[in-house]
């Protein structure tokens, strides 16, 4: 299976500056898609999930359109083809 | 041995290897990280690299007085020094927001049963008609100071406003992008001012996401996003409500304060505000308290503090105050931060209450809010009948916005007395019967 990763600014140093990554995660979920990357570009796992393993609290991810704080997580089901991004919170109003 | 000649240098301008000035940012000195303390140099950056926590701008203030100050113009200006922003900044080009009214709200205290005094610090009278007009102004100095040419946003309808006013009055470009479903007084006055205007099929934070998103593409390079990239600058830009607010209750701070949560960022920059003051020894330290009010409709930080949690779990919003209708807001822990250490609460009210709240505060005060207005009064309300505010004590609350931007929310609810003929005893008929409505109501 093939998942495509949009990446911010802030971690393209992780990927040469390339801001899409495919990765091919070995399960159907968010944890492995991680595992992926970190793969394809080392350091870049510990820069979104904290030192217990969560995702970090300033960092959203969507799996498609989906925010994965309203589903379920690391083990948000990442299916074949499904298209991934990694963006910083910011606020606004 | 003797060193070579060197040429007089008859150009004027500096040798070729001499470094570009740095940027004027008056007295900020960098960027923090507010997670783990990682220190940037100061530009247009908002997010950790090692964290993704949010960056905050640092400062070296020394030599600020209150004569200092008070010697400034009649905006919100007068900070200056307290600003991410060089001491001429309020005299380029801007709109020149701030030192709005601060109400002393006799009869709606006595509605609510206070004895204390209660004032409405009432940020409608800016240019735009909302406390967006400040943050605009601090972060429109720093897309100067950086070169970004262009000013954008992704907003809930004041700060669009904001923005597009501020980029005609300097004649910049500028992009505002907005949920497609605002209200009609937001978009059209966005509209008229002129400039990009994107309405999104989505949600404000599928909008804050797509901002987002732009930042980093070739075609944004020279765009200054005022809450994503900018973020750091225009944030400061609240505390001026602060400032304003202890400077007009005769340089001290009032002992509790009501402020709307939408991304929780005003909150923390008001109570900021407070506690720079008393550091610097512009206020005496006295205790204050911070509250919070949202819709319940959309209430994550409201849920997070009735539960004691840290984290602030993502909503859907679904409420009529829709500029407060952020429904994963980044400075959330941070708002719960300001409120349970000062010793405030949060609440949240229903719509319903919320236009009951908009009409409270006009019919006691004259003041018409927009709906984040509404949220307030309402929460104040709630706020007393629980127990966490004290009645007692000298209040003040944030109406953030002014209610012609959001009339539909209370069109339903209000109408004309009665509608005559132009007819003397047709006067005296309808008076009559509003009257004998009013005693039996």
């Amino acid at each position: 299976m093939s998942v495509s990763v949009r990446i911010p600014t802030i971690l393209r140093t992780y990927t040469d500056g390339a801001k899409d990554l495919s990765v091919e995660p070995g399960e159907p979920t968010l944890a492995a898609l991680l595992d992926a990357l970190e793969a394809a570009a080392p350091g870049i796992r510990a820069r979104v999930l904290d030192e217990s393993g969560a995702l970090r609290r300033f960092v959203n991810v969507y799996v498609d359109e989906e925010d994965v704080r309203f589903t379920d997580g690391l083990a948000t089901p990442v299916p074949d083809g499904a298209s991934v991004s990694i963006i910083p919170a910011v606020a606004g109003g | 041995m003797s060193t070579p000649a060197v040429a007089p240098d008859t150009t004027g301008l500096p040798p070729l290897d001499t470094p570009p000035p740095a940027p004027d940012f008056g007295p900020a000195t960098h960027l923090s990280c507010r997670e783990c303390g990682a220190r940037y140099d100061l530009g247009a950056a908002y997010a950790c690299i090692e964290c993704f926590g949010p960056l905050e701008v640092a400062y070296d203030l020394s030599g600020v007085t209150r004569e200092l100050i008070e010697s400034g113009p009649q905006s919100m200006w007068r900070y200056s020094c307290l600003l991410p922003v060089a001491s001429y900044a309020g005299s380029e080009p801007n709109l020149e927001p701030g030192l709005t009214r601060l109400v002393r709200a006799d009869n709606l205290a006595r509605a609510l049963g206070m004895t204390g005094t209660l004032w409405v610090k009432d940020d409608s009278g800016n240019p735009t008609h909302s406390f967006k007009d400040r943050v605009v102004a601090v972060a429109q100095s720093a897309a100067r100071r950086l070169g970004l040419s262009t000013l954008a946003c992704a907003s809930t309808g004041n700060l669009a406003n904001a923005v597009a006013a501020a980029a005609a009055r300097a004649g910049q470009d500028s992009v505002v992008v907005i949920p497609s479903d605002l209200e009609d007084g937001k978009v059209v006055t966005t509209a008229t001012y002129g400039g990009t205007l994107l309405a999104v099929r989505g949600t404000y934070d599928d909008v804050n996401r797509l901002c987002s998103e732009l930042i980093g593409e070739p075609l944004t390079a020279d765009w200054g996003f005022v809450n994503v990239n900018l973020r750091p600058y225009y944030a400061e830009g609240s505390k001026t409500v602060g400032y304003e607010i202890a400077e007009q209750l005769g340089w001290r701070l009032p002992e509790q304060v009501v402020a709307p949560i939408a991304s929780g960022s005003l909150l923390t920059k008001v109570d900021k505000a407070f506690r720079e003051l008393a550091s610097l020894g512009l206020v005496p330290d006295s205790p204050y308290a911070v509250f919070g009010a949202q819709a319940t409709g959309c209430s994550p930080v409201s849920e997070a503090f009735r539960e004691g949690r840290d984290v602030v779990r993502p909503q859907r919003p679904a409420t009529i105050a829709k500029s407060l209708a952020i429904g994963n807001p980044a400075d959330g822990p941070y708002a719960l931060d300001s409120v349970r250490r000062s010793g405030g609460a949060i609440a949240d009210v229903s719509d319903e209450e919320i236009v009951e709240g908009i009409r409270l505060l006009a019919e006691t005060e004259g003041i018409f809010a927009e709906t984040a207005g509404g949220v307030v009064v309402a929460t104040l309300r709630a706020l007393l009948a629980s127990g966490a505010l004290d009645p007692a004590r000298e209040t003040v609350i944030l109406n953030t916005g002014d209610g012609l931007k959001t009339l539909d929310a209370v069109a339903g609810h209000v109408a004309p007395t009665a509608t005559i003929s132009p007819d003397v005893d047709e006067v005296t008929a309808a008076l009559v019967d509003a009257s004998h409505e009013r005693t039996t109501r």
